[in-house]
């Protein structure tokens, strides 16, 4: 199995624990992976903020881009998955102005996007049957004891139509049954695909603060002592602005990445680099239910 | 009656305009509220997504351009998964913030489009987004100096921001990108 790697900005800075865990345990799964070459930024929240041109253009470059290079794509960020998957449905379902776009990239690029590849969010890959099994038969310390709420957010399962791979994007259940097939203790809570204010970390903090809050508030009402994520902008969000969001010393609850659980449970890569580079530091927390590894 | 010129009657050209530019049927909203109901930053909203819609349909422009709402919306599509006739709110709010900017008309929120801004400056210079040069620009745009200087010096402690940006090879085609997007406001 081999895929095209499209890592995006964030795991090239603010979630490099994220980029390093994701390719360790992809690469123990004996998933095979090439950088995609020369990839742009997706434009993020900003593209289609802007323009309509901008979103759909920027995220093709790097569909046309990776059709060179034969494989699927596989995306570890959220919203670099959603806006990639909405470019390839824009382009597939022949949306407004699509073909157009397509004759600019000829010009600009000196090739088309041919709708020959797919675009894939690494829990989607997990989740597949195949490879699921393959972390349950890795297992080397399975996250006993470890209470978690799955937390999916906003880009992974909407709009549903377009980027979901769930079976109910209301209800998704892809990241609970890898938290069952680690060992852990799955937590059912009520906000698991509620919005935690993205990327206005940056322009309203103050928004931020008050999502950040009501989620940490639900995740502890639910019982759990961490929370997991697949999403670089939820994971800052929560990480960062816990502090600030209030409650004492020991209050705070650690937000991981699901690669990085997976890591851990299977025994894959350095998990120490990952870990040091939380602002809420998971140690304590995974030493205490004796899930480090010896080293 | 004596014509006074001027005319009362809601404008349907605005709700033509933007359901042609946002791809959204506004016209068939019903008012069940379902939108404002999952809204997750409705507490930080003037109007409420609802709200929104029956502006556009009564072609209420100043109104809407000028509101905090627009910019507010997180984009979290929770409103278009669960609209029963399938309208995307987040779509008719970016299609009314790209008319605000076009019209420069008072921003209903400064910092957001400030944001915006400095993100795509940096792609347009080096193709990916350079943190540290991305946050310095909206910094020194919205001279929010102070703010969350404690975050910044942790995040360059654990090493999460980086002091040289990268830059793809293939930069001219994001700026022909750029080009060409510019070129089609333009022509709107």
């Amino acid at each position: 199995m081999k895929y095209t790697y499209y890592p995006g900005c964030s795991l090239h800075s603010t979630a490099e624990e994220y980029n390093a865990s994701s390719k360790q345990v992809l690469e123990k799964l004996g998933i095979q992976l090439e950088e995609l070459k020369d990839w742009n930024c997706c434009g993020a929240t900003s593209a289609h903020s802007t323009s309509d041109y901008l979103a759909h253009a920027l995220p093709l470059r790097n569909l046309v881009l990776a059709e060179k290079q034969d494989n699927d794509v596989l995306v570890p960020c959220a919203a670099c998955y959603n806006l990639l998957k909405t470019a390839e449905h824009h382009m597939r379902c022949g949306g407004e102005g699509s073909e157009e776009l397509n004759l600019d990239m000829q010009e600009i690029m000196g090739a088309q996007y041919q709708g020959n590849i797919a675009v894939r969010h690494v829990v989607d890959v997990f989740a597949q049957e195949e490879i699921s099994a393959k972390i349950a038969g890795l297992l080397a310390k399975p996250l006993a004891g470890l209470k978690v709420v799955p937390y999916y957010g906003c880009l992974l399962t909407r709009p549903a139509k377009v980027v979901s791979f769930e079976d109910n994007a209301e209800q998704p259940q892809t990241l609970d049954r890898l938290l069952g097939v680690l060992g852990a203790e799955n937590i059912r809570w009520s906000h698991k695909t509620e919005c935690c204010g993205g990327s206005f970390s940056i322009s309203q903090p103050d928004l931020v603060l008050t999502l950040t809050k009501k989620l940490v508030d639900a995740a502890q009402y639910a019982g759990a002592d961490a929370i997991v994520t697949a999403c670089p902008l939820c994971q800052a969000n929560l990480d960062t602005r816990q502090h600030e969001a209030g409650g004492g010393p020991g209050t705070k609850v650690p937000v991981f990445y699901i690669t990085e659980l997976i890591g851990l449970a299977i025994g894959a890569g350095r998990s120490g680099d990952w870990l040091k580079k939380h602002l809420i530091d998971p140690v304590p927390l995974l030493r205490s239910l004796n899930l480090l590894a010896a080293s | 009656m004596v014509s006074t010129g001027k005319s009362i009657a809601p404008s349907f050209s605005f709700l033509k305009q933007l359901e042609d530019k946002s791809g959204q049927p506004v016209s068939r909203c019903y008012q069940c509220k379902k939108c404002t109901g999952g809204c997750p930053m409705s507490f930080a909203m003037d109007f409420n997504p609802n709200q929104v819609v029956r502006l556009v349909q009564l072609g209420q422009q100043e109104r809407l351009l000028k509101s905090r709402t627009i910019w507010v919306c997180a984009c979290c599509k929770t409103c278009a998964d669960r609209c029963p006739n399938g309208i995307d709110i987040s779509a008719v709010n970016d299609a009314l913030k790209d008319m605000a900017a076009e019209q420069n008309v008072a921003l209903g929120d400064t910092m957001v489009p400030a944001f915006h801004e400095s993100f795509l400056a940096s792609i347009q210079r080096h193709g990916r987004i350079y943190e540290a040069g991305m946050l310095l620009g909206f910094k020194l745009k919205t001279k929010a100096y102070t703010q969350d200087m404690g975050l910044g010096i942790e995040f360059v402690k654990k090493g999460k921001l980086k002091f040289l940006p990268e830059k793809i090879s293939q930069v001219k085609e994001i700026k022909q990108i750029f080009e060409k997007a510019k070129a089609k406001e333009g022509s709107r």
